[in-house]
């Protein structure tokens, strides 16, 4: 359904995007992944025909998007980083003239209104149908650039960050609504909320100062490096704890996340590999032996941030120094080599923390 | 195109400009129609038409300051250049709409002119030469609007290089009376929107002004159309 090929895309001097390639079957839904200013919304913009590239081409359905833009555009749907919205008009009438606009064609029994009027029940928008879009909050605005994106249910459908600024339930509500739209359409999304490009997406693409990464299952890249990891809640002294586990031949690591709870110790276990061995039995074992009561115990699967930083450490040394060698400026080197270096910076523990704390966030949701 | 244009009307009189570009236009019109036709018991409205070119210039910068720089300014740009329609499409809705606001001012001379003519014999030629004239001129003035606006995300900007580029235009006989190179002051003397005017106030219409005017138009929708286009150049 969507081929890209080669993309390539310059801002003066800066390279956004090298040499992308990846194509999108229909019936499935593409994560983007990556950083601040990875490209993934230059990629979106190109592909949407907003912008132009350097070099490549960007093919919908078979239509070139520079070749043949109309025929191109029909097909997409599109809300970019912030809703095009105007702010002047209302909900109802701003629809109205985006269907125009999108020149949808509908069944013969399917009425204009009808049709808007089903989207916005579909995204909770009755209530503010006949309201000024600027009076609106975030989340309905987020939502009405949502509404404008499904018009005529487009063939492809492209969303940056579509559940910025949402509520935790309207999160889900939009995410099963994409899930269950991606069935038997094309949807790209980005996001930097990780959980939700695992929950949604079939594939992923992590996107790192405009290379591809990875192109692979949200599932397999969380499994890139497999380890085992627990967080234990122990209650006992902590400067004890943490001495005596090292000492065991099954635990590889172990660090504290501090006193969560009177007495009651976070820690951070990481188990050696190995068949029949559950590191879990052994601390339990543990606690017991040394009069420490274990009040709960779970598993750290790696996130897909971590994958994430694992894979752009890894471009590191290879990709972005061979091309930038050759073609950018010894400037820019010593700028990347910096923020490289800034990216080795952050330490184990200050990831494992923050895995946890987004693993809350989810759960809280 | 016509979803654009009906955006665009919706837009005018959504916010406050369309009102206040019509009640000043109607307030100034209707001050020098007093001043210079009532006022000396006269039916003829040359002093209308005349006054009116020097408030067409003061206020069609603000009438096209927002057309396309708003757009850039609230990224509504996004849903309009990834949407199946052809970029001419959306210059031209957006240049119509700036005309019909435009005309709905220039409408009220008829409408004086119509009363007048209960009272008095009218020269009907010279009032239709007129209200062309002011029309293409317009025409010609708003395209240049729909230009800058679609070169800066500013309203502010794009009002005062528009103002700039108008009186220039409108004044670039008077300007270079000194040049003594006959074919560049003719140059600007052919290039004056003043002195291309003139002919229709007496109630000449010279097919060479109606297309100069005209041509005026098509350039400038074109070049907005490139200034456009030109995000996707490679």
């Amino acid at each position: 359904m969507i081929e890209v090929k080669n993309l390539c895309k310059n801002y003066g001097k800066k390279k956004a995007l090298s040499d992308l390639t990846f194509s999108v079957k229909k019936g499935e839904i593409l994560g983007f992944l990556g950083p601040n200013g990875a490209g993934k919304s230059t990629t979106m913009n190109i592909l949407t025909g907003y912008i132009s590239t350097t070099g490549g081409s960007v093919k919908i359905d078979g239509f070139d998007i520079l070749d043949n833009p109309i025929e191109a555009k029909q097909k997409m749907g599109y809300l970019p980083e912030h809703p095009p919205l105007y702010p002047d008009m209302t909900v109802a009438k701003y629809l109205s003239f985006m269907f125009d606009l999108k020149k949808v064609s509908l069944n013969k029994q399917e009425k204009k209104q009808a049709h808007i009027k089903s989207i916005c029940n579909l995204l909770k928008l009755d209530d503010v149908y006949k309201r000024i879009i600027k009076n609106l909050s975030k989340g309905y605005k987020q939502r009405v650039g949502l509404a404008q994106a499904l018009l005529g249910y487009p063939e492809v459908l492209i969303l940056d960050e579509p559940t910025v600024g949402l509520d935790p339930k309207q999160i889900i509500e939009i995410r099963n609504l994409i899930k269950g739209f991606g069935e038997n359409h094309t949807v790209i999304l980005s996001s930097h909320i990780l959980s939700e490009v695992q929950a949604i997406c079939d594939r992923v693409i992590v996107l790192n100062r405009g290379i591809l990464v990875a192109d692979d299952t949200a599932f397999n890249l969380s499994n890139v490096e497999a380890c085992v990891k627990y967080t234990a809640k122990i209650q006992g002294d902590e400067a004890e704890v943490l001495e005596k586990c090292k000492q065991l031949d099954s635990i590889k690591e172990i660090l504290s996340l501090g006193e969560k709870e009177k007495g009651v110790y976070d820690f951070i276990i990481e188990g050696e590999v190995g068949e029949g061995q559950d590191v879990r039995k052994s601390i339990f074992d543990f606690a017991v032996e040394n009069n420490w009561i274990l009040l709960g115990i779970h598993t750290n699967e790696m996130s897909l941030e971590e994958a994430f930083l694992n894979l752009t450490k890894d471009i590191k040394e290879t990709d972005i120094t061979k091309q930038d060698s050759s073609q950018v400026e010894q400037v820019e080197q010593v700028e990347q080599v910096e923020q490289v270096e800034q990216v080795e910076q952050v330490t184990k523990k200050d990831l494992i923390i923050n895995n946890i704390e987004e693993e809350k966030d989810v759960s809280d949701i | 195109m016509l979803a654009i244009f009906k955006r665009e009307i919706g837009s005018y009189f959504n916010s406050a400009i369309g009102y206040a570009y019509l009640a000043v236009f109607y307030f100034f019109s209707g001050l020098y129609l007093f001043l210079t036709s009532l006022a000396y018991n006269s039916s003829n409205l040359s002093g209308v038409f005349g006054s009116l070119i020097t408030i067409s210039m003061f206020l069609v910068p603000i009438l096209t300051m927002k057309l396309i720089s708003e757009e850039r300014k609230q990224k509504t740009d996004q849903a309009l250049l990834t949407s199946p329609i052809k970029l001419s499409s959306i210059v031209i809705g957006k240049f119509f709409a700036g005309l019909f606001i435009y005309v709905l001012g220039i409408l009220i001379t008829v409408v004086y002119a119509i009363t007048l003519s209960f009272y008095a014999p009218m020269e009907w030629t010279v009032i239709i030469g007129n209200v062309l004239g002011i029309i293409l001129l317009g025409g010609a003035l708003i395209s240049i609007g729909v230009f800058v606006s679609s070169t800066t995300e500013s309203q502010v900007i794009s009002a005062i290089v528009s103002f700039a580029i108008m009186m220039f235009l409108f004044f670039s006989d008077g300007f270079f009376q000194n040049i003594t190179n006959p074919t560049i002051k003719e140059f600007f003397v052919q290039m004056s929107f003043f002195t291309r005017f003139q002919d229709f106030t007496i109630g000449i219409i010279d097919i060479s002004n109606i297309i100069f005017f005209i041509s005026f138009i098509v350039v400038f929708n074109f070049l907005t159309v490139r200034t456009l286009e030109k995000r996707r150049w490679r």
